[in-house]
C-alpha cells in the first residue's frame, strides 16, 4: 500500500460519497477536487457545475477558481449566474450540494462568514456566496473541512448555511426544501447524521487516528456509531488521480 | 448607422463615473475590468459605493487608496486562495481607511440585480431562511406570497448609476458580445443607469450582426465604448488570454503588508498613465505564459432570406 496523507484521504473518502449520474454544484477549492476525482474513477458520468455558471464541465487542468477558463472550454452549458441559481438550483436540479466553510456544528450548520462579532470580527472570511441557497436547496448536502475544536464547534459565530439548524424537523418546519447534509468528511474521519435527531455521529476514522484523536477535536460530546468502521485507504488509482491535479498539493497542503 | 462611442478610458471615466455613485463592476472571475478600476483609481473618484458579488483583487485596490464609502458583496475572497487581506484589515480593524458593507449570498446578490434590469422592486428567493445574515442586514426581508401564503426572503432591486462590463468585442455603438462565462454581465448593464464597456476587440458592425445570439447587450443601452485589449488582467477573456493564477497568488503575499500594497497602486496604477502603458510595463515571461492556442467553435448558418 502506497503511504497517503491525512488530507489525500479526506478528499478520496468525499469523493466516494458521489454516485455516478449526480448532477453537483461544487464550491471552490477541495469540493472541487474531490469532484473531478469521482469524475475520473468511479463517477464518469456526474455533471460539475459551479456558480460561474458552467454546467457539465469536463476540466482539462484543476481549476484554481470556480470560474477558470479550463472549466469553459469544453463544458456542455454555460449560462449566466442568475439563471444557474433560479432555474438549476431553485428549480430543484441539483443532487448534491458540495462545500466546505470554517465552522460546523453537530446539527451541519455551516459558518464562512466571521469569528467574533459580525460588526467587529477578529477575523472576517470571504461570506456566504452561494453557499447558503446551495445548502438550502440541493437534494442532499455534503460538507468536507479539516478538523479542529475551533472548526468543530458547540456553538457557530455565524450561521451562514442552514444545515439541520437546531436538530430534529426543525429544517423542514423552516421551509428548506434541500433534504440537508448526507456527510462531514474531515481528515480524521466521516460523519453521519442521526435520521431522527439529526445530529452528528462519526461513522467511520481514517487508519491511524482514534476516537479519542476525533473527540480532542470536536467541541461538543461526540457521538460514535457502535459499529465504527475503519475509512477503507485510497487505492493506487485514486491517489495517482489526486497526485495528477493537485501535484503541487496547493489545496491539499493549505487546508490539511 | 450607430453612434461612434469610442473614447479613451480617461474619458470614460471622467464623464461618466462621478463621486458618490454607486458602481457595478461586472464579471465574476471572467473579464474582471481592471483597466476601468484602475482609471477609477488614478482619478481619485470619491464617496463611491462598490457592488460585486466577488469583490476579487480590484476591491482591495480600491480599499487602499479610501475611495469608498460602502461594499456591497456575497463572496469577498481571493478563489482557491483564500481571504481578502486588505478587505480583512478594514472590516476587522477600520484600516487604512473604514467602509461600511452590505452583505447578500450569490443568489440573493444577483437576484437584486435581476430586479433592477426588469425594473421591479425587489425579488423573491429561497435562500437566507435560517441563515444569521437577514439579522445583520435589515435589507433582506420576508413576504408573503398572495396567491398560496408562503413566506418568502426577498432582497431588494440593485439599480447601479454607473456598470462597466469588460467584453471579448463591442462595435463602435457599443453593441457588445461575451462569451464563456457570461455571470452577471447582461443584467448589469440593464440595471444601470450608464453603461461603460471596454473591449479587447472593436468590430464592425457586420461582425456583430453575423452573430446576434452572441450579443449580450445592445449599443442603445451604452454611454461609452474603450479599446482595452488585455484589459482584464490579472483576470481573463475566453479565447483571448489565461488567469494569471501565479498573480493571484502572489497578491495573497503581497498584501499580507498593506506597505506593498501601496507600493503596488503607486507603481502599477498610479504609476501609469494608462492600460496600453501597464501592458508594456508587464514582463515578457508572464504575456507570454497568458498566451493560449485557439479553440474554435463549429459554424453555425443563420441562412439568407429574400
Amino acid at each position: 500500500m502506497t503511504d497517503y496523507t491525512r488530507a489525500e484521504m479526506m478528499v478520496v473518502a468525499a469523493a466516494r460519497e458521489l454516485r455516478d449520474r449526480d448532477v453537483v454544484f461544487v464550491g471552490v477549492g477541495i469540493p472541487t477536487l474531490a469532484t473531478i476525482l469521482a469524475k475520473r474513477t468511479h463517477a464518469p458520468n456526474l455533471w460539475l457545475l459551479t456558480e460561474s455558471g458552467i454546467v457539465g464541465a469536463m476540466p482539462t487542468r484543476l481549476p484554481l477558481s470556480i470560474a477558470d477558463p479550463c472549466l469553459v472550454t469544453g463544458t456542455q452549458a454555460i449560462v449566466s449566474t442568475v439563471e444557474l441559481f433560479s432555474l438549476y438550483l431553485q428549480r430543484g436540479w441539483i443532487d448534491v450540494g458540495f462545500l466546505g466553510g470554517a465552522q460546523v456544528d453537530r446539527f451541519g450548520n455551516i459558518n464562512s462568514t466571521v469569528i467574533g462579532p459580525y460588526e467587529k470580527p477578529a477575523v472576517r472570511f470571504p461570506g456566504s456566496g452561494g453557499a447558503c441557497e446551495i445548502a438550502s436547496l440541493s437534494k442532499r448536502t455534503m460538507i468536507i473541512m479539516p478538523q479542529g475544536k475551533r472548526r468543530f464547534v458547540e456553538k457557530l459565530d455565524f450561521l451562514t448555511t442552514p444545515g439541520y439548524l437546531t436538530g430534529g424537523d426543525a429544517r423542514q418546519r423552516a421551509g428548506l426544501l434541500g433534504g440537508g447534509p448526507s456527510v462531514v468528511v474531515t481528515d480524521l474521519g466521516l460523519f453521519r447524521f442521526d435520521p431522527v435527531t439529526k445530529e452528528m455521529y462519526l461513522a467511520t476514522v481514517h487508519r491511524g487516528v482514534t476516537v479519542d484523536q476525533v473527540r480532542e477535536n470536536t467541541g461538543w460530546d461526540l457521538r460514535v456509531a457502535e459499529d465504527l468502521q475503519v475509512t477503507p485507504d485510497p487505492s493506487e488509482e485514486e491517489l495517482r488521480v489526486v497526485r495528477e491535479l493537485d501535484p503541487t498539493a496547493h489545496f491539499l497542503s493549505r487546508e490539511a | 448607422m450607430a453612434d461612434d462611442k469610442l473614447m479613451t478610458m480617461r474619458e470614460a471615466i471622467a464623464q461618466y463615473v462621478n463621486d458618490g455613485d454607486t458602481i457595478y463592476l461586472a464579471g465574476l472571475s471572467h473579464l474582471v475590468p481592471f483597466a476601468a478600476a484602475h482609471e477609477i483609481i488614478r482619478q481619485r473618484k470619491r464617496d463611491l459605493v462598490f457592488c460585486r458579488p466577488t469583490p476579487d483583487i480590484l476591491l482591495e485596490q480600491m480599499l487602499s487608496v479610501g475611495i469608498l464609502r460602502k461594499v456591497e458583496f456575497c463572496w469577498a475572497g481571493n478563489p482557491g486562495i483564500g481571504n481578502l487581506r486588505v478587505f480583512r484589515r478594514v472590516v476587522e480593524k477600520g484600516l487604512p481607511f473604514p467602509v461600511e458593507i452590505e452583505e447578500y449570498t450569490m443568489f440573493g446578490f444577483t437576484a437584486r440585480l435581476l430586479a433592477g434590469a426588469m425594473n421591479l422592486p425587489f425579488m423573491p428567493v429561497r435562500t437566507n431562511i435560517g441563515s444569521d445574515l437577514p439579522a445583520k442586514n435589515p435589507k433582506i426581508k420576508t413576504i408573503q406570497d398572495p396567491y398560496g401564503g408562503e413566506t418568502l426572503s426577498v432582497v431588494p432591486a440593485l439599480r447601479p448609476d454607473v456598470s462597466i462590463l469588460h467584453v471579448q468585442r463591442a462595435d463602435r455603438g457599443g453593441n457588445a458580445q461575451v462569451w464563456g462565462i457570461t455571470s452577471d454581465h447582461r443584467d448589469a448593464a440593464f440595471a444601470a443607469k450608464r453603461v461603460i464597456i471596454s473591449a479587447e476587440e472593436i468590430v464592425d458592425e457586420a461582425v456583430i450582426r453575423a452573430d446576434p445570439n452572441r450579443t449580450i447587450v445592445p449599443d442603445f443601452l451604452v454611454s461609452a465604448v474603450v479599446h482595452e485589449p488585455f484589459g482584464a488582467h490579472p483576470s481573463y477573456a475566453q479565447g483571448f488570454y489565461d488567469r494569471d493564477n501565479d498573480w493571484y497568488q502572489e497578491w495573497d503575499r503581497l498584501s499580507a503588508d498593506q506597505a506593498a500594497v501601496d507600493a503596488y497602486v503607486a507603481e502599477w496604477i498610479d504609476g501609469v498613465p494608462d492600460r496600453a502603458a501597464y501592458v508594456a510595463k508587464l514582463d515578457e515571461v508572464t504575456k507570454a505564459k497568458l498566451q493560449i492556442e485557439p479553440a474554435w467553435s463549429g459554424q453555425i448558418s443563420y441562412g439568407v432570406y429574400k
